[in-house]
């Protein structure tokens, strides 16, 4: 790509890019490298399953909060979302429906997850909608459906936990508990869901006309839609889909513990944003990707993990925390500036 | 004459080079004090150049400015005002969210020690501003409730509470009503009284003619002709401005149109506070055929653009393509049925400047380009490559941002996008703004070869050479409305008169 008669300096300047353009990846080698030889129990496989279990539950939210951020917008309710989803697979489990007509609907644990995944996307919906047709800003639309969706999952049971999820045999719904725990092939099928998702998202993004749309809506609003681009049905998608992860992750969490507690997930709104941060993804838009969000996750997933297993006091977890985010947003922009250099001395 | 209008400001030799660009060509320039000096010319000529240099926003490249006899150089637009000289800009540069006197002291804000805005003495100066122009426009008022006719009014305040001694206005009357210029040229009438010397920039030619004393015309960064305005008429004033140059973009042979490619019925577009920006257009375009659509900045030639492309839901009106009745109102369901636009602004509505080359030439067309929602990546690098090669775009790679290409070839991406959806009628607006004339040449080259393909191609444009050398018919816009047609060799001067319509001119 460069030009050898531009001489020495660029192309130094070139291998500095490279690993700029490679540095949450290279991130994630020294912070695994570090822990690795610090911990002493952190390579083994049942450790590395564990963090990889904690991991994927980020990712998942930062898969579907990299599409909005793509976008120009933001999602702040999928912490939320995945408490009311949580909520609702609990009570599925638990009372089914009750169709008010003397009997009750009972599920088995596939009809059980799609019901859930529709709740899901049913808010991403209406996030999608409050934003494109209503015209609400996307940080003040899903911060409305935060509180509401929070509120809900407290509602429905009270503020109690929904104890017991062990499904019924009657039912088929006792397999529930092998979302969280099972394996296929000794890796846990909650990593397969998670690879799928994945793929599929980077498909989505990089292979097809739905993908190219998502990042000019956020490159150019405006442009794209005088370019024939359907900017409400694109915003609709990445909010429906967000949804639709915090989804999965309510499920998740519900099957992991077979138990669900109204207050599941809260927070979790900021972690999938730095992760997606982390891995290049830019806030004012129009930029980022699949891949960097889940190498992303996993710097994040791994630096708690080992520093708790380094006895690392939970207060200065935190702080490091922030500073590896902002850290990564700065080196961010120096990237950017180096880049934008190099193609005008390419032009020059 | 000279001893009752003594000259107050000299330019001699005054060169302007841009990146690539020569903006003026050795200019001398006499500014009379108690007395109009009009500065006539189209678009690109240099007269903004001109006004940005005696104003301070810029500083020549070569050539000497003279203040009262005394060589000077301004080193910034402050450093000119402290001399005296003020000037009300063609854009308004003002601040929607602060009140009508906020604006008008922003900067030099009457205040105690430097840090407590005195409140009362601004409101009261603005009022007293506002009664010498007869405006009543209340000092509090947000600024962006005002109409755009008041806020213009507002700019001037803002130069008038400066006391300049030079006073630069840039087409201040673009969006004035005709009540608001008759109290806008008895306040230039009553400064030139004080003495203060004024330069007045404007497109509208019966109006300079009412309120000039000297007038100077530019073409091409030089000075066509100079004088005094007595016994100047429009017909002098368009042939110094666009001279011979119209004759570049001659069409080959006589040609044949085909068949109504776009029609529109009654267009409306109603706009805030009554009216319509967008006034009941209709016109036709044939495959083969450019219609030139003419007229000054607020015409409403985008916003009836814009209403074709379904950018204003509240419009209302018909549309046909290719005899077809339009039915969808999305961009998207009428670039399928084979309509494209080349949008004014390519920065904000034409490219996404972060996408690659490949991906900007491709946005409108790739689910033509898509298996099903699978994307033809080869296909794709394949269609974008087949048309930087046809619309000869200076690139280096497909993959590097659209932004980092000049203005000609960007216009030439943005037109490329377009014409890979096929279509059947071509919306160009401004194709040829701020691009040099190198890529203007180019990009009328491609107008022409486009139309001979049998392509409809309506473009709008408020250069008066272009509209004259490139159209088969020149439809002639004027607040909302359609005011004039013309074949193609029609004079200029009638041209140039529909722009102003007759309810609007002002009885001198």
């Amino acid at each position: 790509m460069m030009r050898p008669l531009l001489g020495h300096d660029l192309s130094s300047t070139s291998v500095t890019l490279l690993i700029l353009r490679l540095r949450t990846f290279v991130a994630l080698l020294l912070v695994f490298g570090f822990f690795a030889y610090a911990a002493p129990n952190f390579l083994t496989a049942e450790n590395v399953v564990l963090v990889s279990k904690h991991v994927a539950l980020n990712a998942f939210l930062a898969i579907g909060m990299t599409f909005v951020i793509i976008t120009g917008g933001i999602d702040l309710s999928v912490g939320s979302i995945v408490g009311l989803c949580a909520m609702v697979a609990g009570w599925l489990v638990l009372y089914g429906i009750n169709t008010g007509v003397g009997w009750t609907l009972q599920f088995n644990t596939i009809e059980i997850c799609l019901i859930v995944m529709v709740v899901g996307v049913i808010i991403g919906w209406i996030n999608g909608i409050l934003i494109t047709k209503l015209n609400v800003a996307p940080f003040i639309a899903t911060l409305g459906t935060l509180y509401m969706a929070r509120g809900a999952a407290l509602l429905s049971s009270d503020g109690r936990t929904f104890p017991n999820l062990n499904g019924n045999p009657e039912y088929g719904s006792d397999t529930f508990k092998s979302i969280g725990d099972g394996s296929f092939l000794t890796v846990p099928i909650l990593i397969w869901m998670l690879i799928a998702v994945a793929l599929i998202a980077a498909y989505i993004a990089a292979r097809t006309p739905l993908g190219r749309h998502i990042y000019a809506v956020g490159g150019n609003e405006r442009g794209a839609a005088l370019s024939g681009v359907n900017v409400d049905r694109v915003k609709l998608f990445v909010y429906m889909f967000s949804g639709l992860c915090a989804a999965l992750v309510g499920l998740i969490i519900a099957s992991q513990l077979q138990a669900s507690h109204p207050a599941t997930g809260e927070t979790f709104e900021l972690n999938a944003i730095a992760a997606a941060v982390l891995g290049g993804t830019s806030m004012s838009g129009g930029r980022g990707k699949i891949g960097g969000t889940i190498i992303g996750a996993f710097v994040i997933g791994i630096l708690a993990d080992g520093m708790i297993m380094m006895g690392v006091s939970a207060f200065w977890q935190t702080v490091i925390k922030g500073a590896v985010i902002i850290g990564a947003v700065v080196i961010d922009q120096v990237q950017q500036k180096l880049q934008a250099r190099v193609i005008l001395q390419q032009r020059g | 004459m000279t001893e009752t209008h003594p000259i107050g400001l000299t330019i001699r030799g005054g060169v302007k080079l841009y990146p690539g660009t020569m903006a003026l060509k050795g200019v001398d320039f006499d500014l009379r004090m108690g007395a109009v000096n009009v500065l006539v010319g189209e678009n690109g000529a240099g007269k903004s150049t001109l006004m940005k240099i005696i104003s301070g926003v810029e500083q020549l490249s070569e050539g000497t400015i003279m203040l009262d006899g005394k060589e000077v150089t301004f080193a910034d637009k402050a450093d000119a005002a402290r001399r005296g000289i003020g000037i009300v800009f063609q854009e308004l540069n003002l601040f929607p969210n602060l009140s009508v006197a906020d604006n008008i002291y922003i900067g030099r804000e009457k205040a105690h020690a430097g840090i407590h805005i005195d409140r009362s003495a601004q409101a009261e100066g603005a009022r007293a501003l506002m009664r010498r122009l007869e405006q009543d426009i209340e000092p509090d008022a947000p600024l962006g409730n005002l109409r755009i006719g008041q806020q213009q009014i507002v700019e001037i305040a803002k130069a008038l509470a400066e006391d300049a001694r030079i006073l630069i206005f840039d087409e201040p009357t673009s969006a004035l009503s005709a009540s608001e210029v008759d109290v806008l040229f008895r306040i230039i009438r009553d400064l030139k009284k004080h003495g203060v010397g004024i330069v007045y920039i404007s497109h509208r030619l019966e109006e300079l003619i009412r309120i000039g004393d000297y007038i100077t015309v530019l073409r091409d960064g030089q000075i066509t002709g100079t004088r005094s305005m007595e016994g100047v008429d429009i017909a002098w004033i368009v042939e110094h401005m666009i001279g011979s140059a119209s004759k570049e973009f001659p069409r080959g042979e006589a040609v044949t149109f085909g068949d109504e490619v776009f029609r529109s019925e009654n267009v409306c577009l109603p706009r805030l506070g009554g009216g319509y920006t967008v006034d009941h257009v209709s016109l036709s375009v044939k495959a083969g055929e450019i219609v030139g659509l003419y007229g000054l900045m607020g015409a409403g030639r985008t916003e009836f653009l814009e209403c074709v492309m379904a950018q204003h839901p509240e419009a209302s009106g018909k549309l046909f393509i290719a005899g077809k009745p339009v039915k969808t109102r999305t961009a998207a369901g009428r670039i399928d049925m084979g309509l494209a636009l080349i949008p004014e602004d390519r920065k904000r509505d034409g490219l996404v400047q972060i996408m690659a080359i490949r991906e900007n030439l491709t946005l409108s067309s790739l689910w033509k380009l898509a298996k099903g929602f699978h994307l033809n990546l080869a296909a794709e690098a394949k269609a974008a490559l087949t048309f930087v090669k046809s619309l000869s775009i200076k690139i280096g790679n497909v993959e590097h941002p659209v932004s980092s290409l000049s203005g000609g070839n960007q216009q030439k991406v943005v037109i490329g996008k377009a014409l890979m959806t096929q279509p059947r009628i071509l919306l160009m607006d401004e194709p040829s703004r701020g691009i040099d004339i190198g890529a203007k040449a180019e990009v009328f080259r491609t107008m022409r070869r486009l139309a001979a393909a049998g392509l409809g191609i309506l473009f709008v444009t408020s250069d008066l050479e272009e509209v004259l050398a490139l159209s088969d018919r020149i439809l002639v816009m004027a607040n909302g409305r359609i005011t004039g047609s013309f074949p193609s060799g029609s004079n200029p001067a009638d041209v140039i008169s529909a722009t102003v319509p007759a309810q609007s001119r002002t009885v001198p």
